[in-house]
């Protein structure tokens, strides 16, 4: 368990945010971590079994995309997600706000976590689609027999934007990511990189294609059913 | 076009093109996370009072995800969950 390698915080960090007005429950966890010696020792064999037991409730709630894992395996994952959310939480204790319950931020460690996991380990030996499949979704969608004119002309700008204004890597991203179905933090372990970091490479694109369509004369969001 | 081929597009063209809105970073996201998910819970007006983390849920499938992992898990937890 990480545990073992943690290194006790030898000082009070400097932000104390707003302890007195904690919860009676968030403030004993936070004294009880930043003590020192067996005491402490405890209340991060506490935490550890609480943000365990987070990561199996979220590995069991995606157990459909992780059938091909045995149950000893997909509990090692919980173990895994468990040990990364305590070392993450123990560095960043002095960021708790206290806007939330204690417990309530620490899950979403734990969870962060097993979701990252549970999504790389279902696409541990899968392909990125190519692109080929990406167009052919675009352009089903811009084909129908009954289908307006102005549907097929949006879907072909917006393939046009898609080729022409963007980056080759805001384009990989976003076919990836939108058109294709791959997790960001799949994509982001692939091309070494994070989700944060993508998803301003996707906002980015995002923006381009708006502006793109927009000086094409498409009203995207203020046609309601008029155009998108 | 019928019903179901207008959904497939409208989705296909909002995932593709995302939130108009402005919008949180993945990190200020993450950040928000717990305070957002426990005034969801507690019926308060959630998308008021964290400003830009509803565009960026409806744009971020990963962190709309782990919100609603958030959720489950605080709903298992509650008294009535």
């Amino acid at each position: 368990m990480a545990t073992a390698t943690m290194t006790p915080p030898t000082e009070m960090p400097q932000a104390q945010p707003r302890i007195a007005s904690l919860d009676e429950e968030s403030r004993t966890w936070l004294v009880r971590l930043r003590c020192s010696g067996p005491a402490q020792d405890a209340a991060v064999a506490e935490l550890h079994a609480l943000l365990l037991r987070a990561a199996r409730f979220e590995l069991n709630r995606r157990r459909g995309e992780l059938a091909q894992l045995r149950g000893e395996e997909r509990d090692d994952l919980a173990q895994q997600s468990a040990d990364d959310a305590l070392m993450a939480i123990l560095a960043k204790l002095p960021d708790f706000r206290g806007e939330s319950r204690f417990t309530t931020w620490a899950y979403k460690f734990a969870l962060f976590e097993a979701g990252v996991k549970a999504r790389r380990r279902a696409w541990q030996r899968r392909e990125v689609p190519v692109e080929d499949k990406a167009w052919a979704a675009l352009a089903e969608a811009g084909r129908s027999p009954h289908g307006r004119v102005e549907d097929s002309e949006l879907i072909s700008a917006l393939r046009a934007e898609i080729e022409a204004a963007l980056s080759e890597r805001q384009r990989r991203v976003l076919v990836a990511v939108t058109l294709n179905g791959v997790p960001i933090d799949v994509l982001a372990e692939r091309l070494g990189s994070t989700r944060g970091a993508l998803y301003k490479t996707l906002h980015d694109a995002r923006r381009k294609l708006r502006a793109g369509l927009e000086d094409r004369g498409f009203d995207i969001d203020g046609g309601g059913e008029e155009e998108i | 076009m019928s019903d179901a081929s207008n959904r497939h597009r409208e989705r296909l063209l909002g995932r593709v093109l995302g939130p108009s809105a402005p919008e949180l970073s993945c990190e200020e996201c993450f950040a928000e996370l717990d305070r957002y998910a426990e005034l969801t819970l507690a019926g308060s007006d959630a998308d008021a009072r964290v400003p830009g983390m509803r565009a960026h849920l409806e744009g971020c499938p990963a962190c709309n995800e782990d919100l609603q992992a958030l959720l489950a898990l605080l709903a298992s937890d509650s008294p009535s969950g």
